[in-house]
């Protein structure tokens, strides 16, 4: 990593102010740069602080969950209100099918829209094309969630889970079951639909990042489109696409009202994807406003904890992953 | 393989044409020509280069100084659908509270704040609404749930609570004298989805457990059959699908099944959410209606209100004295008969009424209680929340009920309830409410 000559090189080119650190306490600088510098301190600090907190009061809420369960919580399947038993297995595992398999739908869908918009589609088709994509972004997921269940689910059970239950239920564990419709196959469609806006967007800035020369340079060793875009144009803008992943599947995670509307709803681990299960976010969203006992609510806020150190697992992960890429790929 | 050029190679020459003159990347410049060739892979590498000096992705794409308005435009749509599709009110800051702490506003209006079950709040709204045109009396109303409303009438941030279920003795503890004042009842329905069978199917009290228990499977097993002579009942099989969000609708659902059948009552009890033994779960009244309206075979329970809104079937539940009767409202308003002459003067009415005893009642019928504190500080806030409920239960707050399938207490209840109520007490030296209006 070049920091430095990256530095300069930016400097001799836009021309920015030298950065210089704010001095706080120091004699230096005149009153109002040194009341600018404590306020922009003070926006600085916010963030962290709410998290801290945050993570402070769901932590301290959960505690009576985590001395009751200890890490039981974590490998029990058994959900009972009424008998005061917690254990959120299902639920983690519901979160990370439906968002996985969001992921697999929604990356080559967007990574492919990408490109096709970078690489292929002439400018007044790409225009619409992005601004439908993007437009996506902007329904809220209600909407999606109610689409959801009066289009999307009776479609797929109709069209997609009947007919591969028929034919490779017996075969294949992850088609088999009755086809309700809600399951987690639906919840990873909705949400693969949710986030290929946020991918796609991310994707295609990096593809139009991709250097010129680089393109100019594969294409004049002969290099067919197809070829400068597989070998050329992707390998340079891997990191770029896993981080628009890892975005994608940031959202994914923690989506709620959509998955929740689609996904069945019921705490248990099966095998089909045809199956319904049930999220985190989910079982927060659903329980938390009637949860009377302080253990069941301590148990949604510890349910609230395990998403919220998913979230961070996986985000630590993905930026070991470009960083990572980013070395082999040499840069 | 390919790695990025340096900044020595020919294509960054920084002394290009197009980075002394940038103003040249003219609007016609980028219509003719797909790529500006340097301009465009300068800001590529800046781009790429700051992904990889700093931590996070959202913030090197606001540090691009080529920015693309489309991605602006994403993220602030995103963050909009974050603000807007927000999950319903679900946490204690939905409340409007605040407001209504300045009891009495200028010109002598009386403000009240309430917030608690969702069940009764198309009948709540609209009582405080028509109540309001004719009185200085504004009432807010959240429709937090249940369990919101115990937890924000005991810490005193609402004026009043609601909930569908009785609060614990556990809640009351803390709490002590907290009043439940029955309001209006609901009806549970078991609505299906038999497209075949033109007739209600007749369900007993044991064989709809069973059938929530998983045990019956089939909608021609001979115990459903045996119930519905004549019926052309298919074999299908039988597709459970319950209340996933906590919820009085499941109380009172719940709290049917265990009082006729031991079985359930062992394995599953009552709650506001339950381990349900079978089906799938689907959120809120629309979600269970939804739910079995798509899925032929399906069953489930939803409030008489949307039974009727979205027209599903429903099915007649045989009663303590034998007869299968429909849900309707002036079944339910029946399930609370001869309640009076059970309950006594004394009553605090934390009982159940579901299985009663009456011949026209529909037995899986249950009220909905507002949580009054017993002193209240302010006179006139106590005045008006006592007027207001006995407003509600006069002849025109009793025609509204109906009007959207909430059936009105019967008459001799009403007497207990308002007799209840009136022993609130309020202001520092604890007058009761019947004097301070006086």
């Amino acid at each position: 990593m070049q920091a430095v000559p990256e530095e300069t090189f930016r400097g001799a080119l836009a021309g920015p102010a030298p950065r210089r650190p704010l001095t706080l306490a120091g004699g230096r600088g005149n009153l109002a740069d040194r009341v600018y510098g404590y306020a922009l301190l003070a926006m600085g600090m916010v963030i962290p602080v709410l998290l801290a907190f945050l993570l402070f009061r769901v932590g301290a809420s959960a505690l009576p969950a985590v001395r009751e369960f200890g890490w039981g919580f974590l490998t029990s399947s058994e959900w009972n209100p009424v008998e005061g038993e917690f254990g959120a297995l299902p639920f983690i595992f519901g979160t990370l099918a439906s968002s996985l398999l969001a992921v697999l739908i929604a990356v080559p869908l967007a990574v492919g829209l990408a490109i096709f918009l970078t690489e292929l589609a002439p400018r007044w088709v790409a225009a619409p094309v992005a601004f439908g994509t993007e437009l996506l972004a902007a329904i809220p997921s209600v909407v999606y969630g109610l689409w959801g269940i009066f289009v999307l689910v009776p479609w797929l059970r109709s069209a997609v889970q009947e007919p591969l239950a028929n034919a490779l239920g017996d075969s294949i564990p992850l088609f088999r079951g009755p086809a309700y419709g809600v399951s987690i196959l639906s919840a990873g469609v909705i949400l693969a639909i949710m986030i290929v806006p946020f991918i796609s967007a991310v994707s295609r800035e990096v593809l139009a990042a991709v250097p010129r020369v680089q393109r100019e340079g594969a294409l004049a060793l002969g290099a067919t489109r197809w070829e400068m875009t597989w070998q050329v144009v992707l390998p340079y803008a891997t990191p770029g696409i896993i981080g628009a992943t890892i975005l994608g599947l940031g959202r994914a995670l923690g989506e709620t009202m959509a998955v929740t509307m689609v996904i069945g709803n019921r705490p248990e681990i099966a095998t089909s994807l045809f199956a319904p299960g049930y999220t985190m976010a989910s079982v927060l969203a659903n329980e938390f406003s009637e949860a009377s006992t302080d253990l069941y609510l301590a148990a949604l806020m510890e349910v609230a904890l395990i998403l919220f150190g998913i979230t961070v697992v996986v985000n630590t992960f993905a930026r070991l992953l470009v960083w990572r890429v980013a070395r082999r790929e040499g840069r | 393989m390919l790695r990025r050029p340096r900044r020595e190679e020919p294509g960054f020459s920084s002394t290009g044409p197009a980075f002394r003159r940038p103003g040249r990347r003219t609007r016609g410049a980028r219509v003719t020509r797909k790529w500006t060739p340097r301009y465009r892979t300068v800001t590529a590498r800046l781009y790429v280069s700051a992904s990889f000096n700093h931590n996070s992705l959202m913030g090197d794409i606001l540090t691009m100084k080529r920015f693309r308005t489309g991605t602006l435009a994403l993220a602030l749509a995103s963050g909009l659908a974050a603000c807007g599709g927000g999950e319903g009110g679900s946490g204690e800051g939905a409340t409007p509270g605040g407001m209504a702490k300045g009891a009495a506003a200028p010109g002598g209006t009386v403000a009240l704040t309430g917030a608690g079950a969702t069940f009764p709040y198309p009948i709540y709204s609209k009582w405080f609404d028509s109540y309001g045109r004719a009185n200085p009396v504004r009432v807010t109303y959240g429709s937090i749930g249940s369990g919101g409303g115990i937890r924000q009438v005991t810490e005193g941030t609402v004026d009043f609570g609601a909930s569908d279920a009785p609060m614990n003795d556990e809640e009351l503890a803390k709490a002590p004298g907290m009043l439940h004042i029955p309001t209006v009842l609901g009806a549970v329905t078991v609505a299906y989805n038999l497209p075949g069978v033109q007739q209600p199917i007749r369900l007993s009290g044991d064989v709809l457990s069973d059938v929530f228990l998983g045990r019956i499977t089939k909608w021609n097993d001979p115990r459903i059959a045996g119930l519905n002579p004549g019926a052309a009942l298919p074999a299908r099989d039988i597709l459970v699908v319950y209340r996933t969000d906590g919820s009085g609708t499941t109380y009172v659902f719940t709290d049917y099944l265990s009082a006729v059948s031991p079985a359930w009552k062992q394995q599953v009890g009552v709650g506001k959410s339950v381990k349900w033994p079978t089906g799938l779960g689907a959120k809120g009244n629309e979600g269970v209606a939804g739910q079995v309206k798509q899925t032929e075979g399906a069953v489930g329970y939803v409030e008489l209100a949307y039974a009727r809104q979205t027209g599903l079937q429903t099915a007649s539940v045989q009663n303590r004295a034998g007869q299968f009767v429909q849900p309707s409202v002036a079944a339910t308003t029946a399930a609370a008969e001869g309640l009076a002459a059970r309950l006594g003067a004394g009553s605090d009415f934390r009982v159940s009424i579901v299985n009663p005893a009456g011949a026209a009642a529909y037995p899986i019928a249950s009220w909905t209680y507002l949580l009054v504190p017993p002193q209240i500080g302010d006179c006139a806030k106590a005045r008006a929340l006592v007027d207001v409920v006995r407003w509600g239960m006069g002849a025109q707050g009793d025609a509204q009920a109906s009007e959207l399938h909430y059936a009105p207490l019967p008459a001799d209840v009403e007497r207990l309830v308002l007799a209840r109520l009136s022993t609130v007490t309020c202001g520092p030296d604890r007058q009761p409410v019947a004097a301070a209006a006086g």
